[in-house]
């Protein structure tokens, strides 16, 4: 037998046993972050596809809830910081070979482009609110010319959607050191998940039954490819080396069996899908808002799985001779 | 850049955790928190034994995942050499780190909220001092210098000896050696 | 009117003290945490100490930054240390910073409800109460009938107050408890001791044998340097443990022996080097008597016959003679030091001394060496008065060559009304968990004594038993005596205060001085502080306190030589002057001349021995408290092979109970399944399972190896508590 033993007590807090620096905080920031690129996704797509008679939200409505919704992912970033006071460090240099780093610099250019495309639509979408501030001077030019450009506004924030989606995923697949991670089809699931996950909201918000259709079409076709790649995670995995094994092992048949087959596969991606597929053969309307909200609970219960499992698969494997809690003596 | 290497005998090692206490004390690392720890690893059965102590730390990276994953390069590489510090007001806390280290080397400072890990006593260091583990260890078999510099005892340890790192397979190019 | 109020002392659990203890000490809990500047950028100050964490003595300087206690480390100068504390010595630090030290003298008080506790008291107080009942001893039954138990450097100072006084009793756990039997054997062999630190040369050994002795795990400083010097030479190392100790893990051989049963190996080692005529003929010719007794003797010890006994094969038995013989002289038989395992410990060690004497060890190079101490001396005093008595009264005609008090025997002769002892002084030993099985024997002496007076850093259990309670400050706070044990060069080296006394402490030679002049004994005590005693001694050697107090210590060169001389006809300290490989001495007294072996207990069925030993990271009992040390190693946990562990169904990091062949059942205890033990025993270290609530990191933390003691082997010969007869099984905690 090999025996692996700590034999000084070492307990250093979210290190030890195994490595817990990540929480709640980021797999909702990661989800929400996602979310928002799937929402800038199609409200910018929709503009320039000039949906505005067949997607009215997505045009006029959905940008924004962009910012609303990625705000409440940085809020979250936020709480995870443990020397918060230095967050403003972020932006005192640009660190290439860092994913966080551009993590960092994509909102500085998502914030700008997304309120413009607010703007761009605000009497469309918001009339009330709009009708309130137009008397304004200033305010009502502002909007004219953002109106003028809404569409230049819509390629810009085309790409800048796709950059958030992707970078969601890249952040972790980036870890050479978290073999569950580190797979080339993180970043994709991610960029899908998010697209879905916009679409999924989209569906849900809308009125006008043909948006819903529109989405749902949309939605569906997206898990359909969410579910290849998940495939491929899969296959790519238990292909892998001894660490990838042990995720897969986890997932296959461990602690993460249940939240990863019942609830993400099952009711996030198959049962949606089959609703979904009711909807757009127009049957079972009564269920149509259950599925993007499975839909939407999918895709976070993924973002937790992602983060936690990552986190457990780790190179060393030594258990404590002894029971650390009782250095809680002293702390 | 200058190359420092640290180099422990495990056919030496005892396992006594000296190294770890002055680290402690060294550094007034706080309360319950560690920069380097000591692993026994026994292997066979009953009486057909081997052990090995390992006196397990940072291992100064040449490719330190930590660095390329810190957001704010507040994790770098001190004065051009592999000695990888941790600038306390430049981290954020993010933890970027933490996660990217293959070691599990580095720890959050409580309360103080930034990160901190072995230094190699660069502080020591650059006064020519060796490390204080390694000034301490009593079976001296705790080797610290430069790699670049053939003449060096850890260059002819290497050299003489066989020896192992910590899973290469990481790609960090891990600076802490075991002769074996 | 003595006998008044106390006689019947109900043991004081420290908790159900007055006041408690205060926070824990910020500077310890809060260090370091926001971004602090570098270590050493600050104004560093740093004195000299030699280090009491455990009984080696190294010296060392204590580094404060800003005033804050820093770290302590090594001096260069030091052969103890050879420059490098051990990992308990570095952690010193932390008996310092204690926040649950003793901090006010305490005096055992009666309540309106009858019950007893312990009220915080001045020094007067405290001093007058001890000396009033002193001297009324003194006047009733004779100043001879106290007794000093003690243990540490710091009893020099009581020493001297009790012998001052008129006591001839004191005794220390260093004897009976630890390595009374193997000096004695050493002296009865060769005619001299071991020493401590010990005479071993190993830094040149070629071949090292090491009975037991885990050195590693024991991490006597200059024994793990010199082991370590040797193995870095490629010296060969056999090991005889039935456990793979970390020296074991080291070896070229390892013999896992069948415990117990170490004489019958030593003895097949003998017969191999004589049949086979590998001993060293001149030296044993020039040097020695009795090797015709000696080759008959161990003639039927055969490794055949030792095989069945030991378990150890015989081809295996011939090799490591042969291995033994090929490096001797520079072959070290290590005697070992806590010798006191089966009873028959003096015999044991006789057959070590023996063996090293036929490869012709002593007094030749990586052998043992000839240790020179420097001639100091003595502050001038007047002489101290002759007592009445000795410890010898307890010893009686029990172990004739015990040349030092046995502390079991002196604690009956403290029981009931005509004992003769009436009055206790203990300095730096916790009895209770010291002494195998003496919890009974200590609370009857508590019944019957008049005075129990205990000086301790920290609320140990044996405060509980004290009627006052002296709390002495660290040696990081005071001055000792200056230390002159004998080495590989002469040395002396100096402990100054570091830090004021914490708290109300107070440092020992103050305290004896205090008593001393309480009970009109000032002319032994004419300076106002020790530091005159230690500048008038060192002036003397042509150094002065100031000069040490800049270096730390000051070696001197020798003059003698190290080593016998080729042929040097050396005059040995026994009644033959020749090394006695047969001893008449054992004879008259009707012991075996010649060590035989008999076979040792075994276990009832169900039931493992109980086997223990140190850990690195700690001193018996008395580290388990350090804050430092205690956050690198906060419990003991019980070794279990995994055929017990399966048999048991017992997980790794389970807790469990042992319960002893008696019934009594010991604290819980963390299971650590490993290969490293046999399936016939269990290990643990000493020094954990305190009761003592004002312990608050360790109370209750891990199991007490000696509450499970309840078969102890006393040698005959020498008086030493044998450990190692004792039976435990695992009960498995219901929680
Ligand atoms: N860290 C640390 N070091 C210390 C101390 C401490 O408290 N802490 N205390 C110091 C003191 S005062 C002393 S006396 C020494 C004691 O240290 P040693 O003198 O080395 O003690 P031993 O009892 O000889 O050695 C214990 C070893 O004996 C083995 N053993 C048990 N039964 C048998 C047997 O029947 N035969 C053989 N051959 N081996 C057996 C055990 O498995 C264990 O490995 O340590 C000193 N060093
Ligand atoms: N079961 C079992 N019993 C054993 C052993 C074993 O291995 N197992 N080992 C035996 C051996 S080898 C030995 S040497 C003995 C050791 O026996 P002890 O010397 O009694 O060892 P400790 O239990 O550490 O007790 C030391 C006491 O001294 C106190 N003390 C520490 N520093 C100071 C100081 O500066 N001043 C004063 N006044 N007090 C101080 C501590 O608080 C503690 O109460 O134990 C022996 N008993
Ligand atoms: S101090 Fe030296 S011997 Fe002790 S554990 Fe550390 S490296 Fe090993
Ligand atoms: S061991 Fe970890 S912390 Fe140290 S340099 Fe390498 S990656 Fe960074
Ligand atoms: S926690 Fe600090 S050091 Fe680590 S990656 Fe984040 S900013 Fe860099
Ligand atoms: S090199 Fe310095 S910081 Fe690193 S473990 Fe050793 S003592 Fe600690
Ligand atoms: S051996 Fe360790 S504990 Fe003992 S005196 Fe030396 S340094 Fe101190
Ligand atoms: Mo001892």
């Amino acid at each position: 037998m090999l025996e692996q033993l700590l034999v000084s007590a070492r307990s250093n807090p979210h290190v030890d046993p195994i490595i817990s620096v990540w929480g709640w905080e980021i797999s909702v920031y990661l989800f929400l972050g996602g979310l928002t690129a799937g929402i800038m996704f199609f409200s910018a797509l929709m503009m320039i596809l000039k949906k505005d008679e067949q997607a009215p939200f997505a045009v006029n409505g959905l940008s924004l809830l962009g910012p609303v919704v990625l705000s409440m992912g940085m809020t979250t970033l936020f709480l995870d910081l443990s020397h918060p006071l230095f967050v403003w460090r972020f932006y005192t240099t640009f660190e290439p070979t860092s994913p966080m780093s551009y993590g960092a610099w994509i909102l500085v250019l998502f914030y700008p482009v997304s309120i413009l495309q607010v703007l761009s639509t605000f009497r469309s979408g918001y009339g009330l609110l709009a009708s309130l501030v137009d008397g304004f001077p200033l305010v009502g030019t502002v909007l004219d010319w953002a109106e003028r450009y809404r569409r230049a506004i819509a390629w810009l924030a085309l790409p800048i959607a796709v950059g958030l989606g992707i970078y969601t995923g890249i952040l972790l697949s980036a870890f050479s050191a978290r073999p569950f991670w580190n797979t080339g089809l993180l970043g994709p699931l991610f960029l899908v998940s998010g697209l879905s996950t916009g679409a999924a909201l989209t569906a849900l918000i809308a009125r006008r039954h043909s948006e819903r259709r529109l989405f749902t079409l949309i939605d569906a076709g997206l898990i359909v490819v969410e579910l290849i790649v998940v495939a491929l995670l899969l296959v790519n995995l238990s292909t892998g080396a001894a660490l990838q094994l042990e995720a897969a092992g986890k997932l296959l048949g461990g602690s993460y069996t249940v939240a990863f087959w019942g609830v993400f596969i099952a009711l996030g991606l198959l049962l949606p899908l089959i609703l979904e597929y009711f909807e757009i053969r127009g049957m079972a309307r009564r269920l149509a808002i259950l599925a993007p909200v499975l839909v939407l609970v999918g895709g976070y219960v993924l973002r937790v799985i992602a983060v936690d499992l990552g986190q457990e698969t780790t190179w060393t494997h030594y258990t404590s001779e002894f029971n650390t809690q009782l250095l809680d003596r002293l702390r | 850049m200058t190359h420092y290497a640290m180099v422990i005998d495990t056919k030496l090692c005892i396992g006594c955790c000296d190294c770890v206490v002055a680290c402690k004390t060294e550094n007034k690392v706080p309360v319950g928190l560690n920069r380097d720890w000591v692993v026994e690893a026994t292997q066979g059965t009953y009486p057909n034994l081997s052990t090995e102590f390992r006196s397990e730390r940072c291992n100064h990276c040449s490719n330190a995942t930590c660095v390329t994953m810190c957001p704010t390069g507040a994790s770098h590489y001190w004065n051009g050499s592999n000695i990888v510090l941790v600038d306390p007001n430049k981290c954020t806390g993010c933890k970027a780190c933490i996660a990217a280290c293959p070691y599990d080397a580095r720890l959050i400072m409580h309360p103080g909220g930034y990160i901190d890990k072995c230094t190699f006593c660069s502080h020591r260091v650059e006064k020519g001092l060796d490390p204080a583990c390694v000034s301490t260890c009593p079976t001296r078999c705790m080797h610290f210098g430069q790699l670049d510099d053939p003449s060096s005892t850890v260059s002819q340890l290497l050299k003489s000896r066989k020896y192992k790192v910590l899973n290469p397979e990481t790609g960090n190019q891990p600076n802490v050696y075991y002769l074996i | 009117m003595l006998n008044a109020p106390l006689t019947r002392r109900e043991f004081i659990k420290i908790s159900s003290l007055l006041s408690m203890g205060s926070a824990l000490s910020p500077m310890l809990f809060l260090g370091g945490c926001s971004a602090h500047p570098l270590p050493g950028t600050g104004t560093v100050s740093s004195t000299p100490t030699f280090c009491d964490m455990c009984f080696w003595k190294c010296a060392g300087f204590v580094h404060r930054e800003n005033g804050e206690a820093w770290k302590i480390i090594g001096n260069a100068e030091d052969l103890h240390s050879e420059g490098r504390l051990c990992t308990r010595g570095t952690g010193g630090l932390g008996s310092y910073e204690d926040p649950d030290r003793l901090k006010k003298p305490l005096l055992r008080v009666t309540g309106a409800d009858g019950r007893q506790t312990f009220r915080e008291v001045s020094w007067d107080e405290a001093l007058d109460h001890i000396a009033t009942r002193m001297k009324a001893i003194a006047a009733k039954y004779g100043a001879d009938r106290t007794l000093l138990l003690n243990h540490g450097y710091g009893a020099s100072h009581f020493e001297h107050l009790m012998r001052a006084f008129g006591s001839g009793s004191s005794a220390e756990p260093a004897f009976a408890q630890c390595r009374g039997p193997r000096d004695v054997a050493f002296k009865l062999t060769f005619g001299e001791l071991l020493g401590s630190p010990e005479r071993t040369d190993m830094e040149h050994s070629r071949c090292i044998v090491l009975i037991g002795s885990h050195i590693g795990e024991n991490l006597h400083n200059g024994q793990v340097q010199t082991l370590t010097t040797a193995l870095r030479h490629d010296a060969t190392l056999i090991t005889v443990d039935p456990r793979f100790s970390v020296a074991a893990g080291k070896s070229k051989y390892w013999l896992p022996i069948k415990p117990g049963t170490d004489i019958a190996l030593l003895l097949a080692w003998l017969n191999v080097l004589i049949e086979e005529n590998l001993y060293d003929k001149d030296y044993i010719a020039q040097n020695a008597i009795g090797l015709e007794q000696l080759r008959s003797h161990v003639a039927r010890y055969t490794p055949e016959w030792v095989y069945l006994e030991t378990g150890i094969a015989p081809d295996l038995i011939r090799t490591t003679a042969r291995e033994m013989a090929a490096s001797a002289p520079a072959t070290l038989i290590h005697p070992g030091r806590h010798s006191v395992w089966y009873g028959d410990d003096t015999q044991r060690t006789r057959a070590i001394a023996i063996l090293n004497a036929l490869l012709g060890s002593w007094g030749r190079k990586g052998g043992f060496y000839f240790q020179e101490s420097v001639p100091l001396p003595d502050y001038p005093l007047p002489d101290y008065p002759t007592p009445k008595s000795t410890y010898q009264v307890a010893h009686g005609d029990r172990y004739p060559f015990a040349y030092a008090g046995v502390t079991n025997a002196v604690i009956e002769a403290s029981i009931g009304p005509d004992a003769h002892y009436k009055a206790w002084l203990v300095y730096g030993t916790n009895l209770p968990t010291t002494i195998p099985g003496i919890r009974p024997q200590l609370k009857a002496a508590m019944d019957s004594l008049d005075l129990v007076v205990v000086v301790d850093t920290m609320p140990m259990e044996i405060t509980g038993y004290a009627d006052v309670v002296l709390p002495e400050c660290t040696y990081l706070e005071r001055y000792d005596d200056l230390r002159n044990s004998g080495e590989r060069l002469p040395s002396l080296a100096l402990r100054m205060p570091a830090f004021e006394p914490s708290y109300d402490t107070k440092p020992g030679w103050w305290i004896a001085k205090q008593l001393g002049h309480r009970l009109g004994l000032d002319k032994y005590f004419p300076w106002n502080d020790y530091a005159e005693v230690l500048d008038w001694q060192l002036k003397q050697v042509g150094s002065s306190l100031d000069e040490m107090k800049k270096i730390g210590i000051k070696t001197f060169p020798r003059t003698r030589p190290k080593y016998l001389a080729p042929g040097e006809a050396y005059g040995f300290h026994t009644p033959s002057s020749k090394i006695e490989l047969y001893s008449q001495r054992l004879a008259d007294k009707g012991f075996d001349p010649i060590p035989e072996y008999t076979r040792p207990e075994q276990p009832p069925q169900g039931f493992y021995r109980l086997n223990y030993g140190r850990m690195p990271a700690h001193t018996f009992g008395k580290t388990t408290n350090n804050p430092i040390l205690f956050q690198l190693a906060p419990e003991n946990t019980l070794w279990v092979n995994p055929l017990v562990a399966t048999e048991k169904g017992i997980e790794n990091g389970e807790y469990v109970r042992l319960a002893n062949t008696d019934g009594v059942v010991s604290n819980r205890i963390r299971v650590r399944v490993t290969e490293r033990i046999g399936p016939d025993s269990v290990f643990m270290a000493h020094g954990f399972g305190h009761r003592s609530r004002r312990l608050r990191l360790t109370h209750d933390v891990g199991a007490d190896d000696s509450e499970l003691m309840n078969n102890v082997k006393i040698d005959p010969i020498a008086g030493g508590t044998g450990m190692r007869a004792n039976f435990v099984t695992i009960v498995k905690e219901t929680v």
